[in-house]
């Protein structure tokens, strides 16, 4: 294994580690092999960690194991979001990868950390520990996805997340997996005053069934969680995602928007905001486009408070694209099938994320590619 | 330009237009009056060939064609285009994006959104959030970047202050100038007939065309006696 707790600063090294078949799949679960745009990153294939690396000084990424040997609050921190929680987790997972962002730095390219399903039929099951400590600002992007021989795999991801003192964490997740594999993460935030948690999630490619619910427990004054997703659900595929804030503290917020387009897939999107603190605020906004006649879209927003001073309100709405929209571009010479394409791209609008432009533009690209060759 | 022999049409099985005989010529635009629910929206939009407008009786002829089964888009190739009065929201989609798909003149619709004051909708989902003028302006933006031949303007003015009137009716009348173009433009308020020069005024009521004659001395005429005089007129259509 390679010690990745040194920092080499050398780009690209992660290339050396993805086989020429890899490559594509890899890309469009947003990984960049050459890490020209990257502080750091993280490689594991099946169970084995195959890289780390990081790039630039106050940014720790390596493999779990290799950080629950080396690193003191590797120990302290891992399993502290589900205790806090009094809910058990798994103890037979094989790898995942630790982050860390030291104290005040401010991390302006995305750290990567890919989870890749390679052998057929493999059980991948990681747990991953991500610590921003005080004040400081990352973005981290992780993908998942699978080879054109992971038949029938599966993946259970445990991940942790500790956003301190006004600390900053926009986290993307890309998952471009398989049709005959079932993922189910499984993901706890704890989120300190002032701190800042943007967890987006982009599904584009088809999969046999993604459960997850993942929590965030905002327990500091002024503390903010953001969920974005971005789901394109494929014949087929089951989609039951959804996420949870439970707003612990004074002024703390909640924002949930899901964005899904049903090719023929089944999704149910799910949407929970506990307001347990005076002055917090919650919203949640499920948008859904059923394209055929097969598919489906669940949205179950909840909201929950015994406070008065509190401000929670939702938006779902669900249906077909709208005759006007089609007709309305049809007017201005869009083709109709131009039209609904342009409607659909527009409906899962990337800026909903809130990624530096950079990360945007790829992420932009990676769905453009999904789209195309899905209508 | 455009021929309407006989036409009626119908929305969800009503007949809202009866008989229509009409037609507009290049360089002649067309101005449309008449009270609330006469019809004419509903005479726009079937020319423009949407869905639930259905021709029951009659041909529309556009520069030649009979174009009664023709898509939207087929009309829009051959050179037509529409204002909308209710634009939709299209959630995402972008004023620019509709713009560069319209022009490749990067030029021409920079200067048109300056005049048309619109810098700031440009990236912004179209017609969200846009107030009831600005959703003209970003109308008229697009039609005069489609660069039809007929066009068809719904209300053009409605909602929009005075101000920006006079700078819509500016640039629409510079265009209504350029050869070849025409108009069928329907207006309650009368404002636009103060830029965009016109001879050929006619009045729709209860799905009807009743009157024909200048637009200016018609919408006097309306202002002073209301609609029901339009029906005594001695210039009755078809």
């Amino acid at each position: 294994m390679i010690s990745a707790r040194s920092v080499r600063m050398s780009r690209g090294e992660m290339g050396k580690h993805i086989e020429s078949d890899e490559e594509s799949v890899l890309a469009s679960s947003g990984m960049d092999a050459t890490e020209t745009t990257r502080s750091g990153s993280f490689l594991q294939k099946d169970s084995h960690a195959s890289f780390s690396q990081s790039l630039i000084p106050g940014v720790e990424i390596l493999d779990i194991r290799e950080a629950l040997e080396k690193i003191p609050e590797a120990k302290e921190y891992y399993g502290k979001a589900f205790t806090s929680l009094k809910r058990d987790f798994p103890r037979d997972t094989e790898g995942g990868y630790f982050v860390r962002v030291k104290k005040g730095v401010t991390v302006e390219l995305p750290i990567q950390a890919c989870l890749f399903l390679k052998s057929q039929g493999f059980k991948q099951k990681v747990h991953n520990l991500i610590i921003i400590e005080e004040g400081a600002r990352a973005y981290l992007i992780t993908g998942c996805s699978a080879s054109a021989a992971a038949k029938e795999g599966s993946h259970v991801g445990i991940s942790e997340f500790f956003v301190k003192k006004n600390a900053f964490l926009n986290f993307t997740m890309i998952h471009s997996w398989r049709e005959d594999v079932t993922v189910k993460p499984v993901t706890i935030s704890l989120i300190d005053e002032g701190a800042t948690f943007v967890s987006n999630y982009v599904c584009l490619k088809p999969v046999k069934e993604i459960v997850m619910y993942p929590t965030s427990v905002l327990s500091g004054k002024g503390g903010r969680a953001v969920y974005n997703s971005l789901i394109l659900s494929h014949p087929n595929s089951v989609h039951d995602v959804g996420s949870r804030a439970i707003l612990a503290a004074e002024d703390t917020q909640a924002e949930m928007i899901a964005r899904s387009v049903s090719l023929g897939g089944s999704v149910i999107n799910r949407a929970h905001i506990k307001a347990e603190s005076p002055r917090t605020k919650g919203h949640i906004e499920c948008r859904g486009l059923v394209l055929t006649e097969k598919g489906h879209i669940h949205a179950i927003p909840e909201m929950e408070s015994d406070m008065r001073d509190v401000d929670l309100s939702h938006e779902a709405a669900i249906g077909k694209i709208r005759k006007e929209e089609i007709e309305y571009l049809c007017s201005r010479g869009f083709s109709s099938d131009q039209a609904q394409s342009v409607i659909v791209r527009g409906f899962m609008d990337v800026n909903i994320l809130g990624l530096p432009e950079m990360l945007r533009k790829e992420i932009e690209g990676i769905e453009e590619k999904n789209l195309r060759s899905s209508f | 330009m455009l021929e309407v022999n006989n036409l009626s049409v119908q929305v969800g099985g009503k007949t809202i237009l009866k008989d229509i005989n009409f037609n507009i010529k290049k360089d002649v635009p067309a101005v449309l009056f008449g009270p609330n629910g006469s019809g004419k929206s509903t005479f726009l939009k079937a020319i423009m060939g949407f869905e639930g407008y259905k021709i029951a009786k009659g041909d529309i002829v556009f520069k030649g064609q009979r174009i009664n089964d023709k898509s939207i888009e087929d009309r829009v190739k051959m050179g037509m285009g529409i204002m909308y009065q209710h634009p939709p929201q299209i959630r995402g989609v972008k004023l620019a994006q509709i713009a560069h798909f319209l022009s490749d003149d990067r030029k021409h619709i920079a200067d048109l959104t300056t005049r048309l004051s619109l810098t700031e909708h440009m990236e912004r989902d179209i017609n969200m959030g846009f107030s009831g003028g600005e959703m003209k302006r970003s109308e008229l933006f697009q039609i005069l970047l489609q660069d039809p031949d007929l066009l068809l303007l719904d209300e053009p003015e409605s909602g929009v202050d005075l101000e920006n009137i006079s700078i819509m009716g500016k640039v629409l009348n510079e265009f209504l100038n350029m050869p070849g173009k025409s108009a069928l433009m329907i207006t309650h308020t009368g404002y636009i007939l103060d830029y965009v020069r016109s001879d050929n005024g006619c009045v729709m009521i209860e799905g009807k065309l009743w009157c024909v004659g200048n637009p200016k001395e018609m919408f006097t005429s309306i202002r002073k006696f209301g609609y029901d005089k339009c029906k005594e007129c001695a210039h009755v259509q078809g």
